[in-house]
């Protein structure tokens, strides 16, 4: 079974998202990176780029598929995590710590209200499954 | 259980190094006569030239060469070795006399700009092979200049912009190209290329185009066209076809065939007759030109009358005199797809075998391509789950949805059906059937294969539940075992560099 | 087989087609040919290839060089040439390893970092390479050069009528049949490419540093296309000069002239882009037990994961082709290609001098070149040319009318290692008495 961490807010693109004051940290779920099989290749974009909510931002890659990833929230990107491009596989062994892929300033914080809890995420993972 | 594999082949030397490895320095393979002209210090200034005398190259003898290659060559599976049943790829016999046909000093040493009047019988084999061609797909208009099969995809859907275009004026809005969930990722690739968005076609549970949400996505008005595989890429006959093309037909598009699959349907029906449009044909597949490790391909575009203006330049054409010409005067082309004429040996080698199966020696082979595959269905049907019901054509799908109960999946399988002595199926495509395996025998085996085929896939089915662990681990007997793709991937290493240290 | 599967006939396999849409009698196509008969028909067909018997002094994108006999016997091997693209790496190994080989001696002769598996021909890789040009630079106008091989520039041309590339041409010079210094001065900030063959069409080789300065200098790339692929064993490489995507006919390595194909396509670029490359890609990986082997890797670029974001929608490549121009470059090796390039030179530079000193002839273009150069004859090149090929039984090479209406006397003559002195000179000759 997937891990979903109750403290963070999720999409159903399955991103994550953890507010740190108006920034929110955004990456791929446990059971994402699950489906996805081991990651090859995160391609991110760059710090100061803006995004509107639900619009692609980059893309993970295993050997044989290619999934993009979302921003579940507007904003502008403040941080990206460099080290996925040395490291791809942390987004398989630690999806919701080092695994992270950006940070953003939220235009709109309350944007995260909108998105699933954790057991939402849950329910609405398993009903895809079936 | 273990004892059970069957040993497949037995590699005399199984670590042939890299030829740069085993360069030494010195060393020749090759016998060039003297110059036999005066030296004379070239015009060339010294800052054109090259600096690095060309380190790294390999310095072998010709016998290091001849046992490189012929050492690697034992690590590759072939036809000739036996069964290849890669679903959609046709893998069938390659004739020796097609090769011999295509190394005739008359073809092979001709420069492809000489003059028409000096290549009158190579113009000749283009001539009588598009001919050909045209009576088999029933459209009269052909090109052979793509070089592969996603080429005259590209030629193809070039042509349906180029009438729409024509036909609509610049400001056609025309610009979405429908395609079924089930197709070849060229498609929509080649579809790309030529400016139109793609949507997707839903299949139905029975395998087949779903004619509904084709009537509701030609509904919108911006169809430019269908690309529409037939045979479909899960073996089946789109028997709606009539009524597929005519809906398109009637919202203003045109259907383009991906003709991959026509090793299903020659001299038994023509996808002109059904309402094609345009289709390509795949040499390499349905014609028997030698897939060699990746090609060369042939890839055909053939159309209607209409669309004839709109095929790539220079046409090849008989003039009333009888003599062969290239013709440049076509100013509705879409221009030219290659330099020269296309993959010209693979057309000496597609005639060859036209002529030397003549028209019921086609047909023949159209059935027992298909016979082999029903055959193959009906011996696997009570171990493989089979998503559709519907009679398969030259192929056919299985899944692994019973073996996966155990843990065991179609790349298992596949891996598994190596120690057996057979290249596996094609696997994982089409995407929309979970766990697939497309299993396409070709013309090209007997019913003593066939059997031992199923036999294979039948014990693998057993090993699935009594022993899992030694399918999962297959094959058991290469050269090497599963590489580790995504550290491949990751950290990607595709060219050899000297040992820095 | 039919009584097992439940069928009564063979009609019945085809059961699923309507009725009226097969096929009701036989195809028109003639009946089967006995084995010697079909020879028979083929040779008679190839005998009536005249220029296929002829010394020839043609280039123009398709060379005669010389080919080592055991190139031919690799490719015929049943394992190398009835094998399918190598997605079972475990029984591929001998394909996958022979590309790796490919893509490093690609690398290794155009001063490159990374090389792909091949593409359909020269003409089509230029027309990729422009595609992956506007990819990484996101910007849209190419300049070409007009001395490149004009059907290269019509492929191009097809290729990007539907891609929102502007295509512009950079005229070359009348004195030198150089085109590198109107290239560099149509570069401006929207331009994602300059596009130079090397040596071009009339043979003159390119100042490529310069170019590639040019393009740097306004952030687009340089893309340098080959189509006489020896000339890489004397001049020096495109990457050298700063290139950032060669892309090359490999005919000249070990694949015979047949009449326009099948040949190889080769295409290089740097580290940074190759998520960006087309086509296939092999690479190193290892299996549990550490044994070295082979991979089609990065595949997520490609047509059959990415669909119509995919890098390209090739998928059927050069595989064989490409095979032969390993054998070709690994029996040559390292000094054999020197060698064969610097023969090259030399008899054409022979032959140039020669055809100079005739009354009536002289060399239009003062640009250096490799082993083609343009002649400019008394009277229309495709008249000469015809009667040279008629009474001397030479073809003397391509007349430029062909290509361009504006050249009628020019023509291109083309020298290999293959050409001896003695048909030079009787093409000197035969020139001189016309």
């Amino acid at each position: 079974m997937a891990n979903v961490p109750e403290d963070l807010h999720y999409s159903k693109d399955h991103e994550w998202v953890r507010v740190e004051g108006g920034e929110a940290i955004i990456g791929i779920t446990d059971y994402a990176q699950n489906s996805l099989g081991d990651v090859v290749y995160v391609e991110l974009p760059k710090a100061g780029d803006e995004f509107a909510a639900n619009e692609p931002f980059g893309s993970v890659e295993s050997v044989k598929a290619v999934s993009e990833v979302f921003t579940p929230v507007a904003g502008a990107i403040t941080q990206i995590n460099e080290s996925l491009a040395d490291e791809p596989e942390i987004v398989n062994t630690d999806p919701y710590g080092q695994g992270w892929m950006i940070r953003v300033k939220m235009a709109n914080p309350s944007e995260v209200d909108s998105l699933l809890t954790a057991a939402e995420y849950e329910d609405f993972t398993k009903a895809e499954t079936e | 259980m273990t004892t059970a594999i069957t040993k497949v082949t037995t590699h005399i030397s199984p670590n042939e190094q890299l030829i740069f490895e085993r360069s030494q320095t010195g060393r020749i393979g090759y016998r060039l006569p003297a110059l036999d002209v005066d030296e004379a210090e070239l015009n060339i200034p010294a800052e054109f030239r090259r600096d690095d005398d060309l380190e790294g190259m390999p310095e072998v003898s010709e016998v290091d060469v001849i046992r490189h290659f012929i050492r690697m060559s034992t690590w590759n599976y072939s036809i000739d070795i036996g069964m290849y049943p890669l679903g959609s790829c046709t893998m069938k016999y390659n004739s020796r006399l097609n090769e011999r046909v295509a190394r005739i000093a008359g073809f092979a040493n001709l420069h492809p700009l000489t003059d028409e009047q000096d290549a009158q019988g190579a113009l000749q084999v283009i001539y009588e092979l598009q001919q050909h061609l045209a009576e088999i797909t029933g459209l009269p208009g052909v090109s052979l200049q793509p070089a592969a099969g996603a080429h005259g995809e590209m030629t193809g859907i070039m042509i349906i912009r180029a009438f729409l275009d024509a036909r609509d004026g610049d400001a056609s809005h025309r610009r979405t190209m429908l395609i079924p969930d089930s197709a070849h990722g060229t498609n929509p690739a080649s579809a790309h290329l030529s400016g139109f968005s793609v949507k997707t076609i839903r299949s139905t549970a029975e395998g087949l185009t779903d004619l509904d949400h084709l009537r509701e996505l030609c509904a919108h008005g911006d169809v430019a066209g269908l690309m529409l595989t037939n045979p479909n890429t899960l073996g089946l006959f789109e028997r709606n076809i009539k009524q597929i093309c005519d809906i398109v037909h009637e919202a203003g598009g045109l259907v383009y065939m991906d003709g991959a699959n026509m090793n299903a349907l020659v001299g038994v029906a023509r996808p002109g007759d059904m309402g094609v449009d345009v289709i390509h044909l795949n040499l390499h597949k349905t014609f028997s030109t030698p897939h060699g490790g990746g090609g060369p391909g042939c890839g055909p575009c053939c159309c209607t009358k209409e669309l004839e203006p709109f095929l790539p330049v220079p046409r090849i054409v008989k003039s009333s005199d009888a003599e062969f010409r290239l013709d440049y005067d076509q100013p509705r082309s879409i221009g030219r797809v290659k330099a020269f004429f296309g993959n010209y040996g693979m057309m000496l080698r597609a005639l060859a075998y036209t002529l030397t199966h003549g028209n019921d020696g086609l047909r023949e082979a159209t059935e027992a391509a298909v016979l082999n595959a029903r055959y193959v269905a009906a011996g696997l049907v009570e171990d493989y789950d089979k998503p559709f019901a519907g009679s398969p054509m030259h192929e056919v799908v299985f899944t692994d949805k019973r073996q996966s109960r155990k843990g065991v999946h179609t790349l298992d399988i596949a891996k598994r059906l190596i120690d057996y002595g057979f290249h596996p199926m094609t696997i994982y495509f089409p995407l929309i059937v979970q766990g697939a395996m497309l299993i396409e025998p070709t013309e090209s085996v007997g019913r003593q294969e066939l059997d031992q085929f199923i036999a294979a896939m039948k014990s693998i089915a057993s090993e699935a539940v009594e022993n899992p662990e030694l399918v999962l681990n297959a094959p058991h007997d290469t050269r090497i075992g599963r590489l580790d793709e995504a550290a491949a991937a990751r950290k990607p290493v595709l060219r050899w560099k000297p040992d820095t240290d | 087989m039919l009584k097992a599967i439940g069928l009564g006939s063979a009609e019945e396999l085809f059961d699923s087609i309507p009725q009226e849409l097969r096929l009701q009698g036989p195809l028109n196509t003639p009946a089967a040919l006995s084995e010697i008969e079909l020879l028979d028909q083929f040779e008679q067909m190839g005998a009536r290839n005249a220029g296929a018997r002829r010394i020839s002094f043609m280039g123009g994108g398709a060379y005669s060089h010389y080919i080592p006999t055991i190139v031919d016997h690799i490719i015929s091997r049943s394992e190398f040439f009835t094998a399918y693209t190598p997605y079972q790496p475990e029984i591929s190994q001998g394909t996958l390893q022979t590309i790796f080989e490919f893509q490093t001696l690609v690398c290794q002769l155009t001063g490159m970092e990374v090389a792909n598996a091949s593409m359909y021909d020269g003409s089509t890789a230029l027309a990729e390479a422009v595609l992956m040009a506007e990819r990484v630079t996101k910007r849209s106008k190419v300049v070409a050069s007009s001395a490149a091989h004009p059907q290269y520039l019509e492929v191009v041309r097809t290729y990007v009528q539907h891609a929102g590339i502007h295509l512009e041409l950079a005229q070359f010079d009348e004195q030198t049949g150089q085109s590198w210094q109107s290239l560099a001065k149509a570069i401006d900030d929207s331009t994602a490419a300059l596009v130079v063959q090397s040596p071009n069409f009339f043979g003159c080789i390119e100042d490529l540093a310069a170019l590639a300065d040019a393009a740097h200098a306004k952030g687009a790339l340089l893309v340098v296309a080959v189509t006489e692929a020896m000339s890489l064993g004397l001049l020096k490489s495109p990457g050298a000069c700063g290139a950032d995507i060669v892309v090359a006919e490999g005919q000249s390595f070990g694949v015979p002239l047949s009449f326009g194909g099948p040949y190889v396509g080769l295409f290089a670029t740097r580290e940074k882009y190759a998520r960006q490359i087309p086509g296939r890609l092999v690479g190193e990986a290892y299996d549990k037990k550490g044994r070295r082997g082979f991979v089609l890797t990065l595949a997520t670029r490609e047509q059959h994961i990415r669909r119509e974001k995919a890098t390209s929608n090739i998928c059927t490549n050069e595989g064989l082709i490409a095979l032969a121009a390993t054998v070709y470059l690994e029996t040559m090796g390292r000094r054999g290609v020197q060698e064969a390039a610097r023969q090259c030179a030399q008899k054409a530079a022979y032959t140039a001098r020669a055809i100079s000193g005739l009354k009536g002839y002289s060399l239009p273009f003062s640009g250096p070149v490799f082993n083609e150069f343009v002649v400019r004859g008394p009277m229309k090149a495709v008249e000469l040319l015809a009667r040279l090929g008629k009474e001397k039984g030479i073809d003397g090479g391509i007349a430029l009318e062909r290509f361009m209406s504006d050249r009628p006397n020019d023509f291109l003559v083309c020298v290999t290692e293959t050409n001896s002195r003695a048909q030079i000179d009787a093409l000197v000759e035969a020139l001189e008495t016309i």
